[in-house]
Parts: C-alpha cells; structure tokens; sequence
C-alpha cells in the first residue's frame, strides 16, 4: 500500500481504504480491509462466494457503517457523514447491482431519467435527449418504452449501467456485472465496463470471481480473501504471484493458466 | 436481530441451568423481538418526520400515496359502510322494539358508527388493502436492492417511499372514516325507516338531538392515529423485510396482523384518553 497521507486529495488515487472491519452478529465479514483504488483505472475486486465483496462494495458508498476503519474518497473521510453529508459524496457515485435494480413500477425511460429528475433542473425535453443518447451509446435504441419485466438480463444490466453513467459519475461500481449471462453477453459486458471507462474516463470499480473477464479487462486486480486483501496488483503481476490461495483461486476458474510468470489461454 | 443465544448451558450443564437457558430462549426471544421490532419503528417514524421537512418536498409522491390511499380506498369503504349500518340497525331495531324504544334507533346506530364502527372498521379495510400493499411493495423493493438503488443515486429511500405513505394514511383516514360514517348512516337509515317502518322523524330528530360535533372529533382523532399506526407498521414491516419472496410474504402477514392487533387494542386505550380529556357533553 501506498504511504502517502490518505487525507490528501491524491492524482494517482481516487479512493482509499484503512483497516476496515465489519461484523453482522458473530460473523466477522471484514477484517482490516486496505486498499487503494486508482483514478481512471478499472479495477477489479476478486474473491470467493461470501468473502465479503458485496460488503466492502457497499461500504465505498456508505451504505453500510463499518465497526472500524476509514474510507477516504478525494481525501474525505466518508465513515462518520450523516446521511445528507453522503448524499453529497455519493453524487461522484454510480452503481450497477447484481441484478441491475431498476425500479420495476417504471419504464427503462423512466429509469434512465430518474438521476437526471432527482438533481438537475433540465427540461423534459433536454432529459429525453440524455436518455435516448445513453441507451444509444449501450446499443438500446427503441427500448424506452420497455417495462424493466420485459428486459433479458444483458439488457436489464445495460439499462442499469446506462442509469449509474447518466450523471456522468467520477466513479462506477459493478456488483457481479456478469453474473447468470452467457458467454456472449458476458463479453458484451465486459466491452460495455471497458468503453465506458475509456469514453468517460471514470474510475471503475468491478466486483467479480469470473476470472476470464477480470483479465480481459482489468488494470489492477485486488484478491479479498478471509476478510482481507490478501494480493494486489496489474494482471501481469498477479499471473507471477506465488499467493497460494490466489494462484487456485485463478487456476481453477479455468480461465488463466500460470506458466512461469506468463498467462497462457482463456484470455480474450 | 436481537435473539438471545442459547449458549449459557453448554451440553453437560445441570438440569437447572438449561431450564434458565431454555426459559431464557423461549420468553425472553419474542418479547426482545417485539422490542426491536416497535424500536425500528420509531426509528422510521422519526426518520419519516425529520424528511417531511427537508427539500426536496415531494408532491408527486404525495399526491400518488394520497391517491392510492385515499381515493383507491373509496369504492370499498362505501361498499363496507353501507352494510356495517345496514345490519347493525337490523339488529337495534330488532332489539329496541321490543323495550319500546324505537326512538333511539337512530341515535344509537349513529353513535356507534361515529365512535367506534367507522374509524375501527375503516382502519381494518385500509390495513387489509394499503397497509398490506406498503409491506409487499417495500419489501420487495428491499430485496431487490431497489432501496439500496434509490441510495446509491443520492436519494433518501424514507422520503421517497415512507414519509409520503404515513402522510397520507393520516390525512386520508379522517376523510375515509366520515365516508364510511355517511354510507352506514345511509344503509341504516334504508333498513330501519324503509323496510322496517320505522318513522323517519323520530329517526332523525334523536340522531340530531344525541350526537354532536364531539362525537364526530372522538372518531376522527382516533382514525387519524390508527392511519399513523397502519401505515408505520406496513413501512416498517416492508423496510426492513429480509429472506427474499418468503421474507416478504412473512412481512405482508406481519403487517395486517400487527396492525389489526394494534389498532383494536388502541381503540380501548385511545377512546378511554379522550373520554377523559373531552368529558362528553351529554
């Protein structure tokens, strides 16, 4: 980890984690979380089921409290802001769920439009516009109308993607973007987390254990395991990583092979 | 969740002490439960009144929970009305004839409705269609992280989706109880004076001369606490609800059945208060 103050507002790094611990009853999730998580960059969060990167995911956007530790986002300690407080941090926020979360009393338009309605004061007709350019931009033309039951599940993560991107946020998380997609979806998705980074030049934050999308596109990778991090580093550098518990988790996905320090196959 | 453990008797330990454990468990779990349970209420209630207050003040919420509330309600609190006054006065006139007291037919009737029939019954039919609806809507808005969506874009989830539900509950129930209040009077009025003969200025004359406009503001203040109280547990229950379709299911039942319980007991306990602070004229 880096040394540099973590209160400063820093070029290289957008966010930062300090010892974060969380506990939900006897159950100790996180167990001094540290991390450091670059601007502009995709960076990646892999981990086994129940390792708690759902958990650390929501706490970056302080929808969780932790026990203890710090969050610092541009330099601010996010951990103690009252909920009006975040309401303000969040605003650099966006976010695609797992399984999109799109309010299904509402049409696609509507959901899309919803961030614009909530904090800007454009006109309804400038919102259509915006609406229409970002589903455009996620190859969903003609699908305002859509209820969300309509959608298949690539298009309801699209949609979702297309809502967290249409405030222009400095910083996108991804819950699990490709999770229950087939392998052509998957793709489409890991293409649609790699153009919106470099078009919009945000800094990505993806949850995941598909290893063969994480080195598809990844820039930096972070191993969460027993509550920690337990590696970090570009994908180079995880392939020569002599981690035990990372080089099974990595070898058994089938995905990436470790061959004296080189990635052989699987890659995309 | 606040559970006692069932750890303070490990196996081997002697019979008194697991009797403890297990009275422990047993006693102590529900009521702790119930505890945290009503403790989240506040919580959202609380939470629920500070937003009320706070920018952006959401009239388009407000007005679609109104009309949920209030206007979806209407058909089947007239429907409900109509019936309770119909067969009640059924029932007094069968009774009072056979005193001679026909003259307090109306009286009665009116009275009981105004009191205790109209703000009871129409909490009952809001708890069973909109209570139950807040719970299911919430609930499932809960557990496909829609709550967590509405958060993550800067959005208070208590404004939007609570404080609207409350708010109207409270002022719609009022509106519904004086509704339910008229349609019983109407389907008391056809049973007694048309089919049963009996006259209708006695009817009316004895209506007018027992009930006054304190009887009206016993039933209204109580209606307006039993909307409070339908719509904090069915935003509560829905709010917190956890364990995906099941989870909500169980929130739904919670819900209608916490909220029935409450308010027929309330009943007691808020009609005894306000006898007292408003001693009745009559």
């Amino acid at each position: 980890m880096s040394e540099i103050d973590p209160t400063l507002r820093d070029e290289q790094y957008q966010l930062r984690v300090r010892d974060l611990h969380k506990s939900f009853g006897s159950h100790h999730v996180l167990r001094g979380v540290d991390l450091d998580i670059e601007r502009h960059k995709i960076n990646i969060i892999i981990g086994g089921s129940g390792q708690g990167k759902s958990v650390l995911c929501k706490h970056l956007m302080g929808l969780l409290k932790p026990d203890r530790g710090a969050i610092y986002v541009d330099g601010e300690d996010i951990v103690p802001l009252d909920e009006v407080a975040m309401n303000r941090v969040r605003r650099k926020f966006g976010m695609l769920f797992q399984h999109a979360a799109l309010f299904d009393s509402m049409t696609v338009e509507e959901n899309v439009a919803f961030p614009l309605r909530e904090h800007t004061r454009l006109s309804r007709k400038k919102i259509r516009e915006l609406v229409t350019d970002k589903l455009e931009l996620l190859g969903l033309r003609n699908a305002e109308q859509k209820m969300t039951s309509e959608l298949s599940g690539g298009m309801a993560k699209r949609v979702g993607l297309a809502r967290a991107i249409v405030l222009e946020p400095e910083i996108l998380i991804y819950d699990e973007p490709t999770t229950g997609l087939d392998p052509i979806a998957t793709k489409n998705v890991d293409n649609m987390i790699a153009e919106t980074a470099r078009r919009l030049g945000v800094t990505s934050i993806v949850i995941s254990h598909d290893m063969a999308s994480t080195f598809r596109i990844a820039d930096h990778i972070f191993m969460l395991q027993g509550g920690r991090i337990v590696a970090s580093g570009t994908p180079g550098e995880i392939l020569r990583s002599d981690n035990p518990d990372l080089r099974l988790f990595v070898e058994t996905s089938g995905a990436v092979k470790f061959t004296q320090g080189r990635a052989r196959g699987g890659l995309g | 969740m606040a559970q006692p453990r069932s750890d303070i008797a490990p196996k081997g330990s002697p019979w008194w002490l697991r009797l403890v454990d297990s009275f422990w468990v047993q006693l102590l779990g529900p009521i702790l439960k119930g505890l945290e349970t009503f403790g989240h209420m506040l919580v959202l209630l609380s939470q629920a009144t500070y937003w009320l207050f706070r920018r952006p003040f959401r009239w388009r919420e407000h007005l679609a929970a109104l009309d949920f509330i209030g206007v979806g309600s209407l058909s089947i609190i007239v429907l409900v009305g109509l019936f309770t006054g119909a067969a009640f006065s059924l029932q007094v006139t069968d009774t009072f004839r056979t005193f001679g007291m026909e003259s307090y037919i109306g009286a009665m009737v009116t009275l009981a409705l105004v009191r205790e029939l109209a703000p009871v019954l129409t909490a009952l039919m809001v708890t069973a269609r909109a209570g139950s609806a807040m719970a299911t809507e919430l609930g499932s808005m809960r557990i496909t992280e829609q709550i967590d969506a509405l958060r993550t874009m800067a959005v208070s989830p208590v404004q939007y989706l609570v404080t609207p539900r409350i708010l109207a509950s409270v002022l719609m129930m009022p509106l519904l109880t004086m509704v339910f209040t008229f349609a019983g009077m109407l389907g008391a009025y056809f049973v007694a004076v048309i089919l049963l003969e009996v006259d209708h200025g006695l009817f009316v004359a004895e209506t007018e001369w027992m009930v006054d406009a304190y009887d009206i503001k016993i039933g209204l203040i109580k209606a307006a606490i039993f909307g409070l109280v339908l719509s904090s547990i069915g935003c509560q229950q829905g709010f917190f609800a956890e364990g995906g379709a099941k989870g909500v299911g169980r929130a739904t039942t919670r819900a209608v059945v916490y909220s029935c319980v409450t308010i027929l007991m309330l009943d007691y306990f808020v009609g005894d208060i306000l006898l007292i602070i408003y001693e009745s004229p009559t």
